[in-house]
């Protein structure tokens, strides 16, 4: 079975006057149908950037400088904006961090919704609205003839968020990009927003690659975990490993800084330093300014190893070595 | 909105008493017309009977209680020089400045949208930069000075239009225009063109702005990734959210155009209502002055009305009910 999406040594830049900043620096994964993938890092570590990559949506100054996505087997990296068009919404989906702006504030959920059913279908205005009111439907919303009249602040945010993600159902996708779609909401709304979602992927059987920060959504969720670190995939593996057992340092940093009942009464484990500005990314592991195992052999490049089957890393010193 | 309406006629009310109030004080501040009106060699019984006949006689809050009664009852008194009520007077000349200023603006919205579009679609180019820098003349370059130069170059040297008057009229409505003929139409270009460069000028600016504020939006970013072809995304989902500054400018602009046309008018020898009051000033033809300075007033009132009535048809987030 070939992979739905597979992204290879995929690098976006964005050339701004202030220098080169290499958002996203060979990152690779693959992801296939009815799985989902949580891809997870830091503000600024080039999980979004990675997310609008795959949707051919990286604006100016940004561009795919090298890599290949693979669509079903397909570079789309090559595609024509035409053809590129034809998939986006349609084949490949994706639903935005903040639901409060993802909608258009002065058109009306069907003018929307519409829209973007006769996008990509040859139906008749009637039987596009029917589509649509059966997608909000879907996703949980009550009376969706009328709401489909309303304007977007006529919603709550989660209720937007819903909107959004029937949109980006509509065609029924086999990728579908979340980029933390759950951050700007309450948490009892989070967790509704999490299993619609899920539930729609396993129905469709559509592949999911989960974007976030945060470690605990992405838990429950995903089947692998591919880390991000200041435009790098760092560490992946499957989920239970990764959270179990991290390889990499940052990875395991980022465990620490989550609270958990198991350490109930500790001090929570922060990691000094910050994020380094991608502009002046120090040569070697990105992460050895702030790496309490970094050595000297930590200026070089770190090329992905594989101390444990199945787990899959960028570090001279795995965790793995270190307590070994 | 009934309600509102209601309110907001009210208040119109209010803003044309009190206008009509400062007009009438102002206009009997400015001079004396006894002394431009009546002859040097007229003795002192014919001086006293010319004031008593042109009721200046009267203490000024008699004369404003008179012009309120008269006002009501359609009259807005006589002009002192042409001894003919002064709204016909008015009136004969208007259609002749309305259609000046309402083809202006029209001209203002016909350039100024898609050329500020263009500037910031492709804010590098070298076509926006000339756009941009040739919007900076539009503001600053003085209307009779333009005005001149266009009767120069396509009236004197190249031939192509006329530079006076405004040409062969048709009726419509019991009323003579120009638009309605070849020959008017002709005739209407130079002055509307010098008229409305300085609203195509504000308008492009306007919606260069707005469309480089709207652009990096994260609902434009969704409009695409739904799929949309690009010539949606731009004049639905971005032009609409740029159209109420616009409106709202235009509508203002409508009405100075129609009240400042007077330069346009003297230059093109357009005869409309600023020929009529800059004469009427010149011989402090009270009534006259008054009368269209009221009609102004009136003019503006009812172009915010209409402006803030556009605005829900743009806006669904602006409800009437909700201000004053």
């Amino acid at each position: 079975m070939t992979a739905t999406l597979e992204v290879r040594n995929l690098r976006t830049h964005f050339f701004t006057r202030a220098g080169v900043v290499k958002a996203v620096d060979d990152v690779s994964f693959s992801i296939a149908g009815g799985q989902v993938l949580g891809l997870v890092g830091e503000s600024g570590s080039g999980k979004s950037v990675t997310g609008f990559s795959v949707m051919g949506l990286v604006d100016p100054p940004g561009h795919v400088v090298e890599g290949a996505i693979l669509y079903q087997g397909r570079d789309i990296t090559r595609l024509s904006e035409r053809d590129m068009r034809a998939l986006r919404g349609n084949r490949i989906a994706m639903i935005f961090q903040d639901p409060m702006m993802t909608l258009n504030p002065v058109l009306r959920i069907d003018t929307q919704m519409i829209e973007a059913v006769q996008a990509h279908a040859k139906v008749s205005r009637a039987q596009a609205r029917s589509r649509a009111r059966d997608a909000l439907g879907q996703v949980g919303i009550p009376s969706p003839d009328e709401r489909l009249a309303a304007y977007p602040h006529q919603f709550s945010g989660g209720m937007r968020q819903r909107v959004a993600i029937a949109i980006a159902l509509l065609h029924h996708p086999d990728l579908l990009i979340a980029d933390e779609p759950t951050t700007a909401l309450d948490v009892t709304i989070q967790a509704q927003i999490l299993s619609e979602v899920q539930k729609l992927a396993v129905t469709y059987g559509t592949a999911l690659i989960w974007i976030t920060h945060d470690l605990s959504v992405i838990a429950g969720l995903a089947d692998e975990i591919a880390v991000m670190y200041a435009g790098r995939i760092v560490e992946t593996g499957s989920a239970a490993r990764v959270l179990d057992t991290p390889l990499h340092p940052y990875t395991q940093g980022l465990i620490g800084s989550v609270p958990s009942r198991n350490r109930r009464g500790e001090k929570l484990r922060q990691i000094p330093g910050m994020t380094p500005s991608l502009l002046r990314l120090p040569p070697g592991c990105a992460f050895r300014t702030r790496c309490p195992h970094a050595d000297a052999a930590c200026e070089q490049e770190p090329e992905p190893s594989q101390p444990v089957p199945g787990q899959t890393t960028r570090c001279f010193h795995p965790l793995i070595a270190v307590s070994a | 909105m009934t309600t509102w309406l209601i309110r907001r006629l009210i208040q119109a009310l209010f803003v044309v008493l009190a206008m009509s109030v400062i007009v009438f004080i102002g206009v009997h501040v400015i001079g004396n017309p006894v002394d431009i009106l009546i002859s040097p060699e007229a003795d002192q019984a014919e001086r006293a009977r010319i004031i008593a006949s042109l009721g200046l006689d009267q203490p000024l809050w008699k004369q404003y209680v008179l012009f309120v009664d008269d006002a009501l009852r359609g009259d807005l008194g006589r002009s002192f020089v042409f001894n003919e009520p002064a709204l016909r007077l008015i009136a004969q000349r208007m259609p002749a400045t309305l259609e000046l200023a309402v083809t202006a603006v029209l001209m203002s919205m016909l350039f100024g949208i898609p050329l500020g579009l263009y500037a910031g679609l492709y804010p590098d180019g070298v076509v926006a930069r000339t756009i941009m820098a040739g919007s900076i003349l539009g503001f600053s370059l003085p209307t009779f000075w333009v005005g001149l130069m266009l009767i120069m170059v396509f009236a004197v040297q190249l031939g192509w239009l006329p530079s006076t008057g405004r040409g062969a009229t048709a009726e419509l409505f019991g009323i003579q225009w120009s638009f309605l003929t070849l020959d008017g139409l002709r005739h209407l270009l130079l002055p509307a063109l010098n008229l409305s460069l300085f609203n195509i000028s504000l308008v492009l600016r306007l919606v260069r702005a707005g469309v480089r504020e709207t652009l990096p939006m994260d609902f434009v970013k969704f409009a695409r990734a739904k799929g949309l072809a690009p010539a949606r995304v731009i004049f639905v989902h971005v032009l609409k959210n740029i159209m109420i500054p616009v409106v709202t400018v235009v509508g203002l602009e409508l009405g100075s155009t129609i009240a400042f046309a007077v330069v346009t008018e003297s230059v093109f020898a357009w005869p409309g209502m600023g020929k009529l009051i800059i004469d009427s000033i010149n011989v402090l033809d009270r009534p006259v002055i008054v009368a269209y300075l009221m009609m102004i007033v009136l003019l503006f009132v009812t172009i915010n009305l209409v402006v803030d009535l556009l605005y829900t048809l743009l806006d669904p987030r602006v409800r009437l009910e909700a201000k004053g």
